[in-house]
């Protein structure tokens, strides 16, 4: 452990501070031009895929919905541009399946308005109606869980929610986009606050953003209403601040029990990007068709925070953003938790929260990328915010014991924050065995 | 054609790799080596080639014979050998520091795979087995700072191999200082009653006493290494804490037949043992509130040997003791996973 770290007093426990590079901190969001095709897949969140209600050869208007959700675990998609739907077939996503997707050849004339939307008179709303106003603007969770959101306002009433956390922590090193939405979007993200209230029995609301964003706080405080039910805080910046379980340790000093919900506890959390867009979305009917999208790296010749139309070509962005095309490393998120994209031709989804391009040889030194047995430092442990053994856990693993590994050693309890391989000096690929391990657990369960 | 790369999160990686780590530690003995090399002269400089030379020898053997972890770069033989030359007499026969050397990376490391799979401190397992092979050898210490260590070894160092060294009188009684012996401070506190002023242990620059580089000295590299992040400074800390806790009360209860505490900590090999042999990553606990019980325990362990022990020194074998605990230590020190405490408590209501 680094004594300096143990001097500064800090909010949860362990936890690290990776650089932050977040040079795009001041870059206002600006607009990304339409690809000459977009590509929709119908499933890009949690839940059923979405049904197609257009057919090939239909002209679609931007903003108008081309998938109705199937059940109440799903959710819609809409036109992000206006055009022609030129096919609904498989289509590779960035993960690498292939998926259904509806492809849009978009009209040379396109513009930024919106053409369809269908104003909505929400004080006149019961809880049920909002919740479905929610979930026709096709919002899902936009810090990388893709939860579908108005699912997530229902919360079983036996739990009455106490207090809204609002996350605005962005602890991911290179991503601002959330930063950005704070200090451009605060109207949006407080009539958000509202209408989750609303549907939440009116809890308080506290808005954690990490010291490093004073001008968001800043911004935010300036349009705060003078009731007093919606606060801002200020947090420690460390990584994971950003994960609800650490947010809410630090906030109200309370911590999920393991198997567990943050409801459960009466705290409900909600990203500041989500919520944003729900409050700019729900009141006038429209569609989730583009987001703010963080586009950095080593590799970039111009970073910046994009507001990038749902379903543009991955390959298209990085023309637009000057990556250049020889040997590279895409992610999708943040460095910590995002994972590496197979495939340029993917489209950018809503999950996407940020977009990073290196050469590979630029993230890490290529000493650290050698690899050892557990030499035993103890830094994994130290840095685990779940408070697990790491270091045991991955000796586990390597010998496959992963019945040992969930029962005595609580993997479950691991979110893959990353962590501990981030301070591995051995540079033991930790996490992806733990996410090996719980892929075993899994499919052994659904076997039983 | 545009190629890409694919990699599991995360993405990015501490700085702070095996090998990095391992260089700082080698950068931060230099100092204390170069001191070492200040008060012995050429003897010293040859034991510390000698010896590192030999782990090398040893760990390139062993790494081709194959089934071992690490590799030649990762500066880990050389930190063992190192290590292992300074806790030596500076005199010591120099055939006996290449065969310590080897031993203490063939049977302190090789055998259990390499590098993450021993448990004990290469370093002390070759200066254990110094002890068990060449008793005399290894006791036989000379006074610092002597005229002329900078033209001649000390003759003891040139035995010829697999012969015993010469005795020492005739050597050190003709250089006419008043007041020098080959004796150790801790020998004649032990044995002859006589207490050394703690401030002179502490930079070991005055007279001609028989010790180790300075302990400021390696508190200080040691410093470096601990605000560096390439030190866990809990084990240095809890090892000299518990070992000046436990001398202050026996000192408070009976002052004329303990030693005070300053003396114990500075005095052998203590500081060198607390701050770079006890922390060895490997064979220490992995657990945070494990280094402290760790070190706790070896303090202890330390100051009870040097009090009733047969030998004036009990360092090395408190943390050899510590090592084979470390496995029991983790048991009992496993994280409290977040979430958990709450319920604990509750459960206890
Ligand atoms: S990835 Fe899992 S085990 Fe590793 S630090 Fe994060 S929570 Fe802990
Ligand atoms: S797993 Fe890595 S970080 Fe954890 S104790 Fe082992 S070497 Fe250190």
């Amino acid at each position: 452990m680094k004594l300096l770290n143990f001097l500064r007093g800090e909010a949860f426990a362990r936890g690290v501070h990776p650089p932050q590079h977040k040079d795009t901190a001041r870059m206002p969001i600006t607009r990304l031009p339409f690809a000459p095709r977009l590509v929709v897949p119908l499933s890009q969140n949690v839940g059923r895929p979405a049904r197609p209600v257009v057919h090939v050869g239909q002209e679609v208007l931007r903003g108008q919905p081309l998938a109705e959700p199937d059940g109440f675990i799903s959710v819609p998609h809409h036109a992000p541009a206006s055009g022609v739907v030129e096919a609904i077939r498989l289509h590779p996503t960035s993960s690498g399946p292939w998926t259904d997707s509806v492809i849009i050849k978009v009209h040379a004339a396109s513009t930024q308005a919106v053409e369809w939307e269908q104003p909505q008179d929400m004080a006149a709303m019961n809880e049920d109606e909002l919740i479905s106003a929610v979930q026709r603007t096709g919002i899902v969770g936009l810090g990388g869980g893709v939860f579908p959101t108005h699912a997530k306002l229902r919360v079983p009433k036996e739990y009455p929610v106490d207090t809204l956390v609002v996350n605005g922590c962005e602890c991911e090193p290179y991503l601002t986009s959330d930063h950005r939405i704070m200090v451009e979007r605060a109207s949006d993200l407080l009539a958000g606050i509202a209408i989750s209230r609303r549907l939440l029995g009116s809890p308080p609301a506290i808005i954690g953003v990490e010291d490093n964003k004073p001008d968001a706080v800043e911004a935010i405080r300036a349009l705060l209403p003078p009731d007093g039910d919606v606060t801002v805080e200020t947090v420690p910046t460390k990584y994971p601040q950003g994960a609800g379980e650490m947010l809410i340790k630090t906030l109200l000093g309370r911590e999920v029990p393991p198997d567990s919900r943050s409801y459960q506890i009466g705290a409900y959390v909600q990203n500041v990007a989500t919520l944003a867009l729900v409050g700019a979305l729900t009141p006038r009917g429209r569609g989730f068709i583009e987001r703010v999208i963080t586009v950095a790296g080593t590799a970039v010749g111009r970073p910046g925070n994009y507001l990038v139309p749902m379903g543009t070509p991955l390959r298209f962005l990085l023309e637009n953003v000057d990556a250049p095309a020889d040997s590279v490393e895409v992610i999708f998120g943040g460095p910590m938790m995002g994972h590496a994209v197979a495939c340029l031709d993917a489209p950018i989804t809503k999950g996407v929260s940020g977009i990073l391009v290196f050469r590979g040889q630029d993230l890490a030194p290529r000493e650290a990328r050698k690899s050892f047995p557990c030499i035993k430092c103890g830094k994994c442990i130290e840095s685990c915010p779940m408070g697990l053994n790491p270091s045991t856990l991955g000796m586990l693993a390597a010998k496959r014991q992963y019945d040992m590994m969930a029962e005595t050693y609580r993997l479950g309890a691991c979110f893959e924050c990353g962590t501990c391989s981030y301070v591995c000096p051995a540079n033991i690929p930790l996490v992806q065995q733990f996410r090996i391990a719980k892929q075993v657990l899994r499919g052994r369960e659904e076997a039983a | 054609m545009t190629m890409v790369e694919i990699r599991s999160a995360p993405h990015i990686k501490a700085d702070n790799a095996v090998v990095k780590i391992m260089r700082h530690v080698v950068w931060s003995l230099l100092p204390v080596c170069a001191f070492f090399i200040w008060q012995y002269g050429l003897s010293a400089l040859a034991l510390l080639i000698v010896v590192t030379a030999s782990c090398l020898a040893a760990e390139a053997l062993f790494l081709r014979l194959g089934k071992q972890s690490g590799n030649l770069y990762d500066w880990s033989a050389t930190i063992t050998g190192l290590l292992l030359a300074l806790t030596l007499p500076p005199g010591f026969p120099l055939w006996m520091g290449a065969v310590a050397g080897f031993v203490a990376v063939a049977l302190g490391k090789a055998i259990f795979g390499g590098i993450g799979h021993n448990l004990f401190n290469p370093a002390l397992v070759g200066r254990g087995f110094g002890q068990a092979a060449f008793p005399v050898a290894i006791a036989t210490y000379t006074p610092s700072f002597m005229p002329g260590r900078f033209m001649e070894f000390i003759p003891s160092s040139l035995a010829l191999p697999f012969m015993m060294p010469k005795d020492l009188t005739a050597w050190l009684n003709a250089f006419h200082v008043d007041g020098i012996s080959g004796a150790t401070p801790l020998a004649r506190w032990k044995f002859e009653g006589v207490l050394t002023s703690s401030l002179d242990l502490l930079t070991s620059l005055s007279g001609h006493m028989a010790v180790g580089p300075s302990p400021l000295l390696i508190l200080l590299c040691g410093g470096y290494l601990a605000v560096r992040g390439y030190l866990d400074w809990r084990i240095p800390a809890a090892v000299m804490g518990s070992a000046a806790a436990l001398a202050t009360a026996l000192f408070a209860i009976n002052p004329h037949h303990y030693p005070d505490p300053l003396f114990v900590l500075f005095s052998g090999g203590l500081v060198l043992g607390a701050v770079y042999m006890a922390t060895d990553m490997v064979t220490s606990p992995v657990t945070p509130k494990g280094m402290w019980l760790y070190g706790a325990l070896i303090g202890v362990l330390t100051v009870i040997i040097r009090y009733s022990g047969g030998l004036p020194e009990g360092v090395m074998y408190a943390i050899l003791i510590g090592n084979a605990a470390t496995p029991m230590i983790e048991r009992i020190t496993q994280p409290v996973a977040f979430g958990t405490a709450v319920k604990r408590k509750e459960k206890q209501q």
